[in-house]
């Protein structure tokens, strides 16, 4: 099979991305169920809470010591494998992941201690601090690589030096700020306290399963299934977001997940479908069936149910009505800038300022479309179709089951024993796979939906990698597939055996 | 220095009466010495860094890059 080098420098980025993020959602959402479970034996004084909350601790211990610096990783392919990027962003990824060093080294590691040896060491008060501190500085942590996530997929608040290749940093508070990078950070922050929520429940459903340790599985599920059903709604809230922001900065990625070919007012939404192949045009797919909710996709996107919605025809070949011109008009510009660029550096060597300063402003003009001066045909700017579309809807699906989930863990806790229905506890069981297999298609929908791009527009993962011999990559791959694989059992191991064992002097009073 | 050897006892102690802390530090070591160690020092380098010593170079290189890729 012939894989090209960039085919296997994004699969071990996407293989490094995807164990990591196996790591990071629970560590997100369980540090701050364990505060909400300290501060209840704070304020209660009973020594239950306490039980429960090491309880919890211990499995986030056991997932915090195993996946930390799981991350790093990705800043070596950063600097090995996609050396281009790397210097092209330089300066727009520095300062994000500076902060995120300082801040991930200072609060969590400092605060982590007190939260592990503290408990009788240092007062009740100062422990629930640090233990609030802890889950603020890995929430805190994943805010800037996300911030940094968010300005690939939105570039702002930067000016490209033709002189360095570099894109320099002009606003802080733009890249910051941007509403990609809010509305990515809330999205996926949350998705980690829903992960978080639904692997509480689970566990607590196997307790009951077992009919041991009831007390510490009905009060863990209470508060999970809370805090989860409160942060599933604004899961939604944030997804609602990100369907709007899509449908204006990545519109290509909104119509690939939808699988939307020609544009239309009053958009469906396909709420179920099966993909079939369409050879009348490159990458075109066409549905097997399809369930259609009228008007929905124009009201998601734009707020109005009689919005037109560009579909992949028109962002491709351009609907001039419509105001979208082509990506063969894309390409040409981009091709203009990249000259310019040649120009520019030409001019700089012969010291003809006049020359240098026209090739600038034409670089600077055309700089927006960059990325596209590298792809060969149109049809090289849309995503892959089927792993977008398949993924979002696996990802809202299980999102809409979760929901339900947490309702019924309420209502069964508050208003029934939950301990006699079985069909309930296994499929609270079943939900833990099911939460993290939600939280990575939520990736894939991200990272799948903004292909070709590495930066959207500017940069696509053809000029990104480095020339390195693809044999080299797959050395890698294979190297990060086993190491992650170890881990990743160990994970499992050491805590299903915590489980097993269970909170320390019964868990019971 | 009763403040720093407070810090210090609260950490060994700590770190003493570890149960399954003491497994999760050997996979961290273990872990820390296969990314810093074999992975970064042996396949990781840094491709621009071990190739240019000067950052002009550096983006005389990219840019070469950037303006041979397009087709």
């Amino acid at each position: 099979m012939d894989v090209s080098l960039v085919d296997w420098s994004r699969a071990q980025f996407a293989l490094t991305a995807i164990y990591h993020w196996l790591f990071v959602p629970l560590t997100l959402g369980l540090s701050f169920i364990i505060a909400f479970m300290e501060s209840i034996y704070v304020k209660t004084g009973d020594e239950e809470w306490k039980k429960i909350t090491k309880f919890w601790m211990t499995l986030f211990g056991v997932n915090f010591a195993i996946g930390v610096a799981t991350g790093i990783i990705l800043e070596f392919e950063f600097g090995t494998n996609w050396s281009n990027y790397s210097w092209f962003v330089g300066d727009i990824f520095g300062a994000p992941l500076a902060v995120e060093g300082i801040m991930a080294f200072f609060m969590e590691s400092t605060f982590i201690a007190v939260m592990f040896f503290g408990w009788n060491k240092v007062s009740k008060k100062f422990h629930l601090v640090s233990t609030w501190l802890v889950a603020a500085g890995a929430n805190l942590s994943a805010l800037w690589i996300l911030v940094a996530n968010a300005w690939m997929q939105y570039p702002t608040g930067m000016h490209f030096n033709p002189e360095t290749a570099r894109n320099e940093m002009l606003n802080f508070w733009e890249v910051l700020f941007s509403p990609v990078a809010i509305n990515k950070f809330l999205h996926t922050v949350t998705s980690g306290f829903v992960l978080s929520s639904v692997f509480v429940v689970g566990i607590s459903a196997w307790y009951l399963l077992r009919k041991r340790n009831q007390m510490l599985a009905k009060r863990s599920m209470l508060i999970a299934s809370v805090f989860g059903f409160v942060m599933s709604l604004f899961l939604i809230l944030t997804g609602d977001g990100s369907a709007r922001l899509l449908a204006r900065h990545q519109p290509l990625k909104f119509a690939a997940m939808e699988n939307l070919y020609e544009g239309q007012s009053n958009a469906p939404l396909v709420a179920v479908g099966i993909l079939k192949n369409d050879n009348t045009e490159p990458k075109k797919k066409d549905f097997l069936m399809k369930l259609e909710i009228p008007g929905v996709l124009s009201f998601m996107a734009f707020q109005n149910f009689d919005a037109y919605v560009p579909g992949i025809r028109d962002l491709v070949h351009g609907n001039p009505e419509q105001g979208i011109i082509s990506v063969n008009e894309k390409i040409a510009k981009g091709k203009l800038a990249i000259e310019a660029l040649k120009e520019y550096k030409e001019a700089g060597k012969t010291g003809d300022t006049a020359k240098a300063d026209s090739a600038s402003a034409v670089l600077n003009s055309n700089f927006k479309y960059f990325g596209y001066g590298y792809l060969e045909k149109p049809q090289d700017a849309i995503p892959p179709i089927g792993p977008a579309f398949y993924s979002f809807r696996i990802m809202v699906a299980l999102g809409m089951w979760f929901v339900l989930l947490f309702i019924l863990t309420v209502f069964f806790v508050f208003f029934r024993k939950p301990e006699k229905i079985k069909w309930y506890l296994y499929l609270s069981v079943l939900s833990i796979p099911l939460a993290y297999l939600a939280s990575e298609t939520g990736w894939l929908v991200a990272e799948f939906g903004r292909q070709p791009w590495v930066i959207q527009d500017l940069m696509p993962a053809s000029a990104a990698v480095s020339r390195l011999t693809t044999g080299s990559v797959q050395t890698t791959f294979i190297l990060f597939a086993v190491t992650f694989t170890l881990l990743l059992i160990a994970d499992i191991k050491i805590m299903s055996k915590q489980i097993k064992i269970g909170p320390k002097d019964g868990g019971e009073k | 220095m009763p403040v720093f050897r407070k810090v210090f006892n609260f950490y060994y102690e700590g770190f003493r009466n570890m149960t399954v802390g003491k497994t999760l530090w050997i996979i961290i070591f273990i872990k820390l010495f296969i990314f810093f160690i074999i992975l970064k020092l042996f396949f990781f380098h840094d491709f621009l860094g071990s190739k240019f010593k000067s950052d002009k170079d550096k983006s005389d290189y990219v840019i070469e890059q950037l303006l041979t890729k397009p087709k």
